[in-house]
């Protein structure tokens, strides 16, 4: 068995996709329409074998409370793998992202805490060479 | 501010380690207070155990919380350990 597919809740669909793609550098996968939303997944083109993020809509009623407590406490729904953490957030920093926890050095490793613009905060971590 | 929360407060190595951490670096979500604690200081707590000394912290006026943007971020409030020090002077001692 392998993981295929995560998934993250998005407010906007569209504007999901283009800071997907055009800010973090993702590529879009599918993107098949379903009534008003969209079955919509990207992937990264440094890791073709790793699993598709689906940016899945987040009208379910259940979805807004569950972010909103996740989000106020700075709790990040999914994690991405930097070589160099101190140039991508400088170069994210550029583009206007805002970092509720800047670059930190956690002993093994380096995490910075970033909002989507799509509801989501997402981790990025740099790992030290052992 | 009661005096004898702030001394209950600081009776708890995790507290003043959470107190440590936020005036060395202000401003930290929850999220980052449990990753520093347990990566940087190897205690293995649980997120509502962590929220629990906060609140405790934040009762005492040692902590304070500010929104920003969606987030909710933990300041180290020095206050409190000022009137401690008003209370029995140090530095007439010294002199």
């Amino acid at each position: 068995m392998k993981i295929a597919l995560t998934s993250l809740f998005v407010d906007d669909q569209r504007a999901a996709l283009a800071f997907y793609t055009d800010v973090l550098g993702f590529t879009k996968g599918h993107d098949i329409p379903l009534g008003d939303d969209f079955w919509l997944t990207v992937r990264s083109p440094e890791s073709p074998d790793s699993p598709e993020l689906l940016l899945e809509p987040a009208s379910h009623p259940a979805v807004k409370p569950y972010r909103d407590a996740l989000m106020e406490d700075g709790i990040p729904l999914a994690q991405f793998a930097v070589e160099d953490l101190t140039s991508e957030y400088a170069r994210l920093t550029g583009r206007g992202v805002v970092f509720t926890q800047p670059p930190t050095d956690i002993g093994t490793a380096l995490m910075a805490v970033f909002d989507d613009t799509c509801g989501n905060l997402i981790q990025l971590i740099e790992m030290k060479q052992a | 501010m009661v005096m004898v929360d702030v001394f209950r407060a600081l009776d708890d190595e995790t507290r003043r380690t959470i107190l440590d951490e936020l005036s060395s670096h202000d401003g930290q979500t929850l999220f980052e207070i449990c990753s520093i604690l347990a990566m940087r200081h190897n205690l293995s707590l649980t997120r509502q155990a962590i929220s629990q000394h906060l609140g405790v912290l934040e009762s005492a006026g040692l902590v304070a919380t500010e929104r920003r943007g969606r987030s909710k971020f933990h300041h180290f409030n020095p206050a409190p350990l000022a009137e401690i020090a008003d209370r029995w002077p140090i530095q007439k001692r010294i002199q």
